[in-house]
């Protein structure tokens, strides 16, 4: 109760819960100093990739309340923003600072150009929008080769730079921290803004949308506010995702099946919840990019896995261990691990 | 060819395609109409019923069928009309199941925790499609490749209908499509319309709770609408395959949304409105192949969509109606 950003209350920039699990994270170099056949660095910068792309997503599901199922079209979208603005073929290569930077901005443009005319539908209504959406984005990046390269990618794309300092895959915990940065930094933004005006606004439209209109909220505005916002954040971790690559790969690579490991990061690890949502990136994309490749490895070397059988293989079982998340959350609790405070909820 | 023919060829491609639209089509309105749920896992549902037929043709022994002399035209028939009604009460049931397992606890939860629940058993029904298509028959490919599309044999073979110098092709699956759909819709129409059942769901489209107090079972009327829609589904899945002759673990999904964009265009609720939908959007779609682009014409069925929504939410024939609160 007392947390709720009322006069008196102080404000933390960051809450323990976040505090803890990025300190958590920031133990993953560590982890590798001990056990260095692991290589945990580099898979887990897309733990960070994609728990920005799921704090992008929250802020429209958990907060404002729209479903948006079509997160991974903004994705593409940042992701080829940076590649055209950074890379070597193209004429800007403004550098990856200015590249992530721009490749957000660029998102809460295409943000707020799909949100302008379509965030009056009604709620299911604007989720087979949205997946439409992001289904003809995938389809005009593929069929644009001249300008996306089609499915090549466009490549190589430069790592981040850092002054006096040498970035590369050769230094994977330097890579690590840096995301790590750019990852706190966006909690502290997406903290900021569950307790400004317009986060207050978002939770009342969610709440009752004619009662935010009666507090002389404007829904249109807050909600068109709420999907820029996402589209920013996702378009930024699209460019991280991009950087990591060093291709933003094919445009298959932003399908729904992304947008849907999105909304099973928001929804297992608590949505509206900034700490539910780093805990559920970890827990699902720990899970799937992460533990399930080193699972795969270990069966293939004990011979236990082949390509001829489908049941052995561990990676086949991820759109029924997805599946049943989202079926078993649903049901039994919708709030996610994490509950998010309910003094702010109701 | 001539560019009328070529045009007329698009058209026979498009209403084929687009009967079949539309039957998948009217298991997404029905089941709108009586619960406002967007049935997620429905084009799975379809994708399953798929790979059942393909399973019973293995079984009853590919070369028999891919042989027709062997097996005798009337009775490749006999068999074509076997699955459709095999793997439409497959889907039925495992529809009316995923709604007693899934849905109905949820019914009064918020529509989107709905919807999720709905992706979520859409995910769980690919994944059953994946290792289904691992399973070790021949019509598999001995499960080499689990994800790979599979060949559905050609069931119904023979020469262009319209003679064989034309230059238009009307082929007997073209035809079988016709026998099979229509007799569907209008048996569907009718239920809908003359029977007791169809007026209870009617009755409990319209409001569920006036329905309860008026007598109807609506739990019984709600699993009758799943059980039809999936069954309608299961029928579409099989002609879709025997039609392509291909089927994959994840065709449901491009035909599910099809499927949904037809029920929306001809306004979600509305049977009518899914049948004339269904075939607008298979002839949309066989006119960008022709004379846009293939690759393109995904693009050009999700605008309609959007633009649909966006300007006339209702449909082509839905009733204007506001938002429940």
């Amino acid at each position: 109760m007392s947390r709720t950003g009322t006069s008196g209350a102080r404000f933390s920039p960051m809450t323990r819960g976040q505090f803890a699990v990025l300190g958590l994270l920031a133990l993953t170099p560590l982890v590798d100093l001990v056990f260095p056949s692991l290589q945990l660095s580099g898979p887990m910068r897309t733990v960070i990739v994609y728990a920005i792309l799921a704090l992008g997503l929250n802020i429209v599901v958990g907060w404002t309340g729209l479903l948006n199922l079509g997160i991974a079209a903004f994705m593409a979208i940042g992701a080829y923003a940076f590649a055209i603005l950074t890379s070597e073929v193209y004429p800007f290569q403004v550098g990856f600072w200015w590249g992530i930077v721009l490749a957000g901005v660029i998102g809460a443009l295409a943000g707020w150009l799909l949100g302008a005319p379509t965030l009056r539908l009604r709620g299911d209504y604007l989720a087979i929008v949205t997946l439409g959406f992001g289904e003809i984005v995938q389809d005009g990046l593929k069929n644009l080769p001249a300008i996306t390269k089609g499915t090549e990618g466009i490549n190589p794309l430069p790592e981040p730079m850092l002054p006096l300092m040498e970035v590369s895959g050769e230094t994977p915990a330097r890579w690590f921290f840096i995301y790590l940065a750019v990852l706190a930094l966006v909690v502290f933004l997406c903290r900021n803004l569950e307790f400004s005006r317009m986060g207050r606004q978002w939770f009342a439209v969610r709440e009752d949308e004619l009662a935010a209109r009666c507090m002389a909220i404007e829904p249109d505005k807050a909600k068109l506010k709420a999907f820029a916002a996402g589209a920013a954040l996702a378009a930024l971790s699209g460019a991280l995702y991009a950087s990591h690559l060093s291709s933003t790969g094919e445009p298959s690579n932003y399908d729904f099946q992304i947008s849907i490991l999105a909304l099973c990061i928001v929804i297992v690890g608590g949505i509206a919840s900034i700490t539910g949502v780093l805990v559920g990136a970890i827990v699902v994309v720990g899970f799937s990019n992460v533990l399930l490749p080193v699972v795969t490895q270990a069966m293939q070397r004990a011979g236990l896995s082949s390509t001829g059988n489908v049941l052995a293989s561990p990676d086949n079982y991820k759109y029924l261990i997805f599946g049943l998340a989202l079926v078993l959350m649903m049901r039994y609790r919708p709030d996610g691990i994490v509950h998010a405070r309910k003094a702010v909820r109701k | 060819m001539s560019e009328t023919e070529v045009f007329m060829q698009q058209v026979i491609y498009g209403l084929s395609n687009g009967m079949i639209i539309a039957l998948v089509a009217l298991g997404y309105t029905m089941v709108y109409g009586i619960v406002e749920l967007i049935n997620f896992a429905h084009g799975d549902v379809f994708t399953l019923g798929g790979f059942l037929a393909l399973t019973i043709v293995g079984a009853l022994g590919a070369a028999a069928i891919i042989d027709p002399n062997a097996l005798g035209e009337s009775s490749s028939w006999l068999l074509l009309f076997g699955l459709v009604i095999g793997a439409g009460l497959f889907c039925g049931m495992l529809n009316v199941g995923i709604d007693r397992i899934v849905y109905k606890p949820l019914r009064r939860a918020p529509k989107l925790t709905q919807l999720v629940a709905a992706i979520g058993v859409s995910f769980i029904i690919v994944n059953i499609a994946l290792f289904w298509g691992g399973a070790p028959m021949e019509v598999f490919g001995d499960g080499k490749a689990a994800a790979a599309s599979k060949d559905f044999p050609e069931l119904l073979e023979g020469s262009n209908l319209l003679g064989e110098e034309s230059n238009v092709v009307l082929r007997l699956e073209d035809l079988a499509i016709f026998i099979i759909t229509i007799p569907l819709m209008v048996g569907l129409t009718l239920f809908v319309k003359k029977t007791r059942l169809g007026r209870g769901m009617r009755a409990t489209a319209q409001n569920p709770v006036a329905a309860r107090l008026m007598g109807i079972d609506t739990d019984r009327v709600i699993s009758a609408t799943f059980l039809i829609g999936g069954f309608l589904g299961g029928a579409a899945s099989v002609m879709w395959s025997v039609y392509n002759n291909t089927i994959s673990f994840q065709m449901g999904f491009r035909a599910g949304m099809d499927a949904f964009t037809a029920a929306v265009l001809g306004g979600i609720g509305s049977l009518p409105g899914a049948m004339v939908g269904g075939v607008l959007i298979g002839l949309i779609r066989a006119m960008s192949d022709q004379y846009i682009e293939t690759r393109w014409t995904n693009v050009v069925v999700f605008s309609v969509l959007i633009l649909i929504l966006v300007f006339r939410p209702s449909g082509l024939l839905g009733l204007k109606q506001r938002e429940k609160v």
